[in-house]
């Protein structure tokens, strides 16, 4: 008998090999096959018993979200609040169970919800300490976010404002805004409105940069050694640029003029030649540096992000075999058309402001534990060199006569010198809107902020020194008198 | 150092590990580890010194691993409770006091295992009469489609874990009589045309059978199976009078999953059954035949009794759409849970087992402990508790092979395999190797009478032990 009582022992000890093969089978091997489950709601159940992180302006006090907290059973659950409603809507985003996240609070998530790796979380297993979001400081600037929503004054459309050293992203303002504090109870109506509020204007929307883009041609024309601020050019128009006749604004004729002077007073025939003569890959080459042909490289989800570059008539970028007298002023044609995003336009203005260092835009300050200490603090970084100091300091001269006499008068400053560029984008099927933009920064000599702004389709006749211009410059005030 | 010593410091590892997982689910809760853990270890500490004292003094010579064992899986049992539920903690403490004086009472009852065979027929009806009783009206109670429970004013109990200690000891009484006699080998070979008939014949119509019957595979592999394992039998000299309360068995296994409605304990109930048929005559002939037959009937009442059906189609697919959050919410969150644990586990007090109201792991205490184990203390933790049974069921069939009669090895194997049986179909239920049932966790999930059974199977176990190894000893042999 002993002998089969020996084999029915081996087979129990087969078969409770099989119930821990099982075992690691569904806690280890297929754990994560488990847990990505639509009908697992384990997670999504932990989330909500966890307070997430706030999140704070620049200030570091003024609250964009908290939460509130409400019992369920035996659990208390914890729900988001939006305290400034929709002003800063577009750089924060929302976080609801039923909803999802967006923006911020879907970038910045593992700190909100204080996830921590391996080592950290047996720490706080020891020291016993509950699973705790961290707050995120952000670099918003309230009274710089409030002046932008002012001055767009409900039109759709978007101003970003970045600090040049740093990269700190001090405005993100996109009209039509949403309540995030809505998003719960009215997803649907919020989602499928015509104006798509849900829409981040600044880096998720592109728009023909009009005459802004000069000052990328003139950065490469500089930097490349093609012309120099005092070169003279012929300012004639209307010129023939690709076999086709291309005209000043109002058809004005400059004749022979400086370079300098034809940025003053836009002129587009200069730099039609002026990007003849660069070429296309040189122009592209550039615009890489600032970063078109790549989604931002800012702490933002990348889905709410697309690159600006060149795009031709069926929706592709294009890097070549495009008109570039037409793409040097801001326009294009079916080869290839400009087209550029709020945000990319400010990084333009920030690394000719930070003497050709273009800086990664950065919406996060620091992460702060709850007991105060940093546990992330966000610090500059460089993502390229896009021109010689050299020529940044040509082209920032250049673009402070813009404003001191040329097209961008409306965005002086009575204590600061601004330098800055204006554009005017023909619009609509019959060329019936407009869209204006600005792009500057200040001080010159020191600067301290890069705005861009820009309004979407409006009526003829709006330009972007009289529309968008005096916006950059409340900004400006609002956020280096603060 | 004797048997008793040994017992005796292989109850400290399990105090401490009471006290030790107190403090980790106090910890959780009240973020201060107060003096109630340690009340808690020095109490669990000083009952089973009591039952050591008991032991000791009653069964000097018994296995020395076996309580400690039993004693280990009920204190991983009461940490885990005490989390899920801290009144059910108390209640299965209680529980657990009660065990230990079922325990003793076994003991100082049951002084010679022996006696049980005298009285194995009494033992057998009144096991079947309290399997039945859950169907009765009035009393009986319908949990999850099974009748399992029965439910007297304030008290409900499971007698089918009563039950399955009376089977055993009928079974191995009655086939320590018949197992030589059951089947004996033929003294002469049969003649060639016999041969031609007995090998042929059953084999041409198993053919015939798969091929206009259209079986499938899993009836074909059955049906040869059991061919195979008749003509077997055939080949020997089956004593047809004998089989008569073997089929009797079958049957009542049968029933039992029409009248219980419970593929685990009629699963366990006819193993437990096999293993023992299998230990008495040594012909695995005999298992083939026994084994066929019940999953042959199993598989027919699966396709006609709906409830056994259900559970069947949860078991191939718990995440199909309209059953994961229905029928099969237990099966999935069970296997939702064993992925959050990982490797290393949560910790005690950690595990996600209700929100709001809705639970999250169902029935956590009793059917799904093991995921709520394997949630806590991940695989490791489950692979120790596994581990745990494992030792448990080598010391029980040490015991058996120790033993120096038939009835009592029956009776040890017995024992021993209906306890790694039930482990194995509830465990094998909550990860999915056979279709979930409701039986408990032995030692480990709540439950009064599950405790109380499985404590007076831990006390026949010692007794048993406590005579073969004294018989050893007098012997002079080494045990």
């Amino acid at each position: 008998m002993n002998a089969q009582i020996r084999q029915l022992y081996g087979l129990f000890a087969l078969l409770f090999a099989v119930l821990v093969g099982f075992t690691s089978y569904w806690a280890v091997v297929d754990a994560e096959g488990l847990e990505d489950n639509p009908d697992n709601r384990r997670a999504l159940i932990e989330e909500q018993t966890i307070p997430r992180g706030l999140i704070y302006a620049r200030d570091g006090r003024t609250v964009l979200a908290r939460n509130v907290s409400r019992r369920r059973g035996d659990t208390t659950i914890f729900t988001r609040r939006y305290p400034t409603g929709g002003t800063f809507a577009h750089p924060v985003g929302y976080s609801f169970i039923e909803n999802g996240r967006r923006s911020l609070e879907l970038s910045r998530n593992d700190a909100l919800v204080g996830e921590e790796d391996e080592f950290e979380s047996i720490l706080s297993g020891l020291e016993n300490r509950d699973t705790e979001g961290q707050d995120v400081v952000t670099n918003l600037d309230v009274a710089g976010t409030q002046a932008a929503v002012a001055g767009l004054a409900g039109r759709k459309g978007s101003v970003v404002a970045i600090e040049p050293q740093t990269g700190k992203v001090r405005v993100m303002v996109s009209i039509p805004e949403y309540d995030p504090n809505q998003i719960p109870s009215g997803f649907r109506a919020i989602n499928t409105n015509p104006d798509k509020p849900l829409l981040n204007r600044s880096t998720q929307e592109l728009y023909p940069p009009g005459s802004t883009f000069k000052v990328v041609t003139a950065a490469a024309a500089l930097d490349s050694g093609k012309v120099s601020p005092e070169s003279i050019i012929d300012g004639s128009s209307p010129k023939t640029i690709s076999g086709v006749p291309l005209e000043n604004s109002g058809g004005q004729s400059f004749g022979a003029i400086s370079f300098t002077d034809a940025l003053t007073n836009s002129v587009n025939t200069v730099f039609a030649q002026v990007g003849e003569e660069i070429g296309r890959e040189t122009l592209v080459e550039y615009m890489r540096r600032f970063g078109f042909y790549a989604d931002p490289e800012l702490d933002y989800p990348g889905f709410q992000m697309i690159p600006s570059g060149i795009i031709n008539g069926d929706g592709d970028y294009v890097d070549d075999g495009f008109d570039v007298g037409r793409v040097a002023i801001g326009q294009g044609g079916l080869e290839g058309e400009i087209r550029s995003s709020p945000m990319q336009m400010a990084l333009v203005a920030a690394a000719i402001a930070n003497d050709g260092r273009l800086m990664r835009p950065r919406l996060t300050d620091s992460v702060v534990r709850k007991d105060g200490r940093v546990s992330e603090r966000i610090r500059p970084d460089l993502q390229s060199q896009v021109m010689k100091p050299q020529t940044a300091e040509q082209l920032a001269a250049m673009m402070s006569r813009v404003v001191e006499e040329g097209t961008g008068t409306a965005a002086a400053l009575s204590d600061v010198q601004v330098a800055g560029k204006t554009g005017t984008a023909e619009v609509g099927e019959f060329r019936e809107f407009t869209q204006p933009w600005f792009i500057c920064f200040a001080p010159v000599e020191d600067p301290q902020l890069a705005v861009a702004v820009t309004l979407e389709r409006q009526p003829a006749g709006s330009q972007g020194g009289t529309v968008a211009a005096p916006i950059a410059s409340s900004v400006l005030q609002a956020v280096l008198g603060g | 150092m004797s048997a008793r010593t040994r017992e005796l410091f292989g109850l400290l590892p399990v105090s401490l590990l009471v006290a030790a997982g107190f403090a980790a689910v106090l910890a959780t809760r009240t973020e201060d580890v107060s003096d109630a853990t340690l009340t808690y270890g020095a109490v669990f500490l000083g009952l089973c010194v009591m039952a050591h004292l008991f032991i000791r003094a009653r069964l000097p010579e018994a296995d020395p691993y076996l309580f400690p064992l039993g004693a280990l899986l009920a204190a991983v049992g009461l940490v885990l409770i005490y989390r899920i539920d801290t009144e059910l903690a108390r209640e299965q403490a209680q529980w657990f006091v009660v065990g230990l004086i079922f325990f003793c009472a076994t003991i100082l009852a049951v002084r010679d295992h022996h006696v049980l065979e005298r009285y194995r027929y009494l033992i057998a009806a009144a096991s079947i009469a309290l399997l039945v009783l859950p169907r009765l009206p009035g009393i009986g109670e319908q949990v999850n489609g099974a009748f399992l429970a029965i439910k007297l004013g304030p008290i409900q109990f499971q007698p089918a874990e009563f039950a399955k200690l009376g089977i055993i000891i009928f079974l191995a009484s009655y086939l320590r009589e018949t197992g030589d006699i059951l089947v004996r080998p033929r003294l002469r070979p049969l003649p060639g045309t016999s041969q031609l008939l007995l090998y042929g014949l059953p084999a041409g119509l198993t053919l015939l059978a798969i091929l206009a019957l259209d079986l499938g595979p899993a009836g074909s592999v059955l049906l040869i199976v059991f061919v195979a394992s008749m003509v077997a039998v055939l080949r020997e000299r089956p004593s047809p009078k004998h089989f008569g309360p073997l089929l009797l068995v079958w049957g009542l296994a049968m029933l039992m999953l029409i009248v219980i409605r419970d593929l685990g304990s009629s699963l366990m109930f006819f193993g437990g059954f096999l293993a023992l048929l299998y230990v008495a005559t040594g012909r695995l002939s005999l298992v083939g035949v026994g084994a066929t037959l019940f999953f042959g009937g199993a598989f027919f009442l699966a396709r006609n009794v709906g409830h056994v059906q259900d559970r069947f189609d949860i078991w191939l697919d718990p995440f199909e759409r309209g059953v994961v959050n229905d029928e099969g919410y237990q099966v999935a969150q069970s296997l939702f849970a064993q992925a959050d644990g990982g490797l290393f586990g949560r910790g005690f007090g950690e595990a996600l087992i209700e929100f709001g109201g809705t639970p999250i792991i169902p029935a956590a205490h009793t059917d799904l402990i093991y995921a709520v184990l394997v949630n806590e203390a991940g695989l490791f933790g489950a692979a120790g508790v596994i581990g745990a049974y494992l030792l448990l069921s080598f010391r029980g069939f040490k015991t058996a092979m120790l033993a120096n009669d038939g009835f009592s090895k029956l009776l040890a194997t017995g024992l021993t395999a209906v306890l790694a049986l039930q482990v194995f179909v509830i465990v094998g239920g909550v990860t999915r190797v056979i279709p979930l049932t409701g039986v408990t966790l032995p030692f480990v999930s709540y439950g009064g009478s599950s405790i109380v059974a499985n404590m007076v199977l831990l006390a026949l176990l010692l007794i048993v032990s406590d005579h073969a190894r004294a018989e050893g000893i007098r012997r002079g042999g080494l045990v």
